[in-house]
């Protein structure tokens, strides 16, 4: 059972870069651990802290001005590695949701298995978005996951955005893959020996 | 009218739930120390044991020293993870191949060589390269932890069915080009995000006439233009790399198989999402320039300008600076401080044998630090007994033992902050090869012609 995710309304951090990889989320050094645990505190570790581990007063998540658990980025974020340590530390670091106006594909699986919901929205969206926190770091942005809508507060900026109905109900009532497909195991078992049969494998 | 895709997909598919996403049987998962131990530890708790252990395969490689493997690991935390690794496999019955045995190597070199990865084959593993074994046919694909999990618990994974995609290569290759650099050239040319959302069949007579392992090469890279993955239809190539390894079937069962894979193929009449077809003939040796592995030009050509909108040139801005380099700037001729040979990409013995073709009766530049790394047991066991070792060595280099080593730069084979490095592996995104390394990703023989000249140089002026 994972926490359940129905609406969330927040300010949000802004990362206006594009091709985001998850190399950057998370680099490869921390990827040592055996646990789930403590990988927020690394989160975007090379642009946040220098190499004596001082934060970095230019970065994003080093500025007062910005919080929130909504992380805002440029378009094809989490590209790269399948490391989902990278949806550990957004998760970690506490980002519920993460809106882009593209993801690559495994970064957007490995968000919705841990509570993270991704996003997609239209250029203009984005960029909409960007604008506004740029003007008042205060602006919140209201993600409803029953209506799938995103709104910018205030604004009259309401966009759809798409995910599966099967991943809609996981986020809602906190269900989990895993419980699901153990509980199939039966039907796997008559898929194999259908298999086996019809290939003669 | 169905694709080599569709045709796997759906033969694996047992159910769709809300019209969308496919419960997805898989036939081969592959796991390393990594991206398994919270799969276990999480599995452990649910109290469900791995579902099919005789299905499942491991071998640590992305943590671990390439040099002295006899030894303990000295990393406190890499032998933490590789022996949780070792103790997951022992107490759920799933076959290891240990650092320093003879099958050990990085997962994506050894599923093909031991012969386990086979084309039809659904396969997976918590790896992004796992699109290497699609160029026996197979569908195969990286996952995340959690995937990993479903994976072990019920031999499936949940999955909403990629788009698809075909990219043709038409023509002959010209001497001194190879698989790198088909692959670079087309990311070059769709970007990073290219392929996202789509599973790419690799098609054309150039691709045709691809050994297995330069195939391996391009199904490998498929995740840097951003697609699930990437396959190419088995043919006798397939057919002749694979007949004789220990875990391809044998005798009257090869021959059944054989008749099967063969069937294998997008049908003439099959419609892609997408297709694109590019003349083999445009293709030149290549090297990149920025921190994405998009960002590639042919080793003789100047590095592009900015292009596209604010925050596309921002991006791109941001990837020279890093580097060190500007717009409009020769590649040819800049000075290059470490060569990384090696990696899922470019870690087999045709690699190891197209380096050393051109570093034999030469010498290592001076001031470069070289690395070159076999992606297997058998790789450096074969290197060993053709003598490659030894022209390796009379050059002035020496030949490491098997592992991931710097492609990720997990283990002690980190490149310092700011030196440049040209490396066969995958992705030069920053801090990939170390904090603040450079990377110029390019094949074996570029590789070769920058460890003995020092500087990025054309290979085909040393052919």
């Amino acid at each position: 059972m994972r926490n359940k995710f129905t609406t969330l309304t927040s300010t949000v951090v802004p990362l206006p870069i594009e091709n985001i990889d998850t190399d950057q989320i998370i680099p490869a050094r921390f990827l040592k651990a055996t646990t789930r645990d403590g990988f927020g505190e690394n989160l975007f570790r090379d642009w946040r802290y220098d190499a004596d581990g001082n934060p970095k007063a230019d970065f994003v998540l080093n500025s007062p001005r910005y919080g929130g658990r909504i992380l805002v980025a440029g378009k094809n974020f989490g590209c790269g590695s399948s490391r989902e340590h990278a949806a550990w530390a957004i998760a970690g670091a506490g980002f519920r949701a993460v809106v882009s106006s593209f993801f690559a594909d495994i970064f957007r699986n490995n968000a919705l298995n841990n509570g993270v919901l991704p996003v997609k929205v239209s250029e203009k969206m984005l960029a909409a978005i960007f604008a506004a926190v740029e003007r008042d770091p205060a602006t919140q942005i209201k993600i409803d996951l029953e209506a799938q809508t995103i709104r910018i507060v205030g604004t009259d900026m309401l966009e759809q955005f798409e995910i599966t109905a099967y991943k809609k109900q996981c986020l809602m009532n906190g269900y989990d893959d895993v419980d699901y497909l153990v509980s199939i195991r039966p039907e796997i078992e008559a898929f194999e020996s259908r298999r086996q049969h019809g290939q003669g494998k | 009218m169905n694709t080599l895709f569709d045709k796997i997909w759906d033969a694996h598919t047992v159910k769709v739930l809300d019209g969308d996403s496919c419960v997805l049987y898989i036939d081969r998962q592959y796991i390393h120390e990594v991206t398994s131990p919270q799969a276990f530890a999480s599995l452990r708790e649910r109290g469900a044991g791995v579902f099919r252990p005789s299905q499942v395969t491991a071998s640590p490689d992305h943590n671990i020293p390439t040099h002295d493997q006899h030894l303990p690991i000295a990393d406190q935390q890499s032998a933490a993870q590789v022996a949780a690794l070792y103790s997951n496999c022992d107490r759920n019955g799933i076959t290891l191949f240990p650092i320093g045995s003879p099958r050990n190597g990085i997962i994506h070199v050894i599923g093909p060589e031991t012969g386990l990865t086979q084309p039809g084959m659904t396969i997976v593993c918590g790896d992004s390269h796992t699109s290497t074994h699609g160029a026996l046919g197979c569908i195969a694909f990286g996952i995340g932890t959690s995937e990993v999990e479903m994976a072990l618990a019920s031999q499936c994974i949940l999955q909403s069915k990629p788009k698809s995609m075909r990219i043709n290569i038409e023509g002959e290759l010209r001497p001194g080009v190879c698989s790198k650099d088909i692959i670079l050239y087309i990311i070059s040319k769709i970007g990073t995000g290219g392929g996202t959302g789509h599973f790419v069949e690799f098609a054309g007579s150039a691709i045709r006439s691809l050994s297995m392992e330069a195939r391996m090469t391009v199904c490998n890279m498929s995740i840097e233009m951003g697609a699930r993955g990437g396959m190419i239809a088995p043919d006798q190539t397939t057919f002749d790399y694979l007949k004789g390894r220990e875990f391809a079937p044998q005798g009257k069962a090869w021959d059944e198989a054989v008749e099967r894979w063969s069937a294998l193929r997008s049908d003439t009449d099959a419609v892609f999402d997408k297709e694109i077809t590019f003349d083999a003939a445009d293709i030149e040796p290549m090297i990149t320039y920025g921190t994405n592995p998009s960002m590639g030009v042919a080793v003789g050509d100047k590095i592009p300008s900015a292009d596209g909108d604010a925050a596309a040139r921002a991006s791109f801005d941001k990837a020279l600076e890093y580097m060190g380099f500007h717009a409009g700037e020769k590649m040819e001729g800049k000075k290059v401080d470490y060569v990384f040979v090696g990696s899922c990409t470019n870690g087999r013995i045709e690699d190891l044998r197209a380096f050393a073709s051109i570093v034999k009766g030469r010498k290592k530049a001076p001031d470069v630090t070289v690395w070159i790394v076999p992606g297997s047991k058998q790789v450096e066991r074969q290197a060993i007994e053709e003598g490659l070792r030894d022209i390796l060595e009379e050059a002035g280099f020496t030949l490491r033992q098997p592992g991931c080593s710097a492609c990720l730069a997990m283990n002690d084979d980190k490149i310092p902050a700011g030196k440049y490095c040209v490396a066969t592996s995958n992705r030069n995104f920053e801090g990939r090869q170390g904090p603040e390394a450079r990377t110029l990703l390019a094949g074996p023989l570029v590789a070769a012609a920058a460890a003995v000249t020092g500087v990025v140089t054309d290979p085909r002026s040393l052919m």
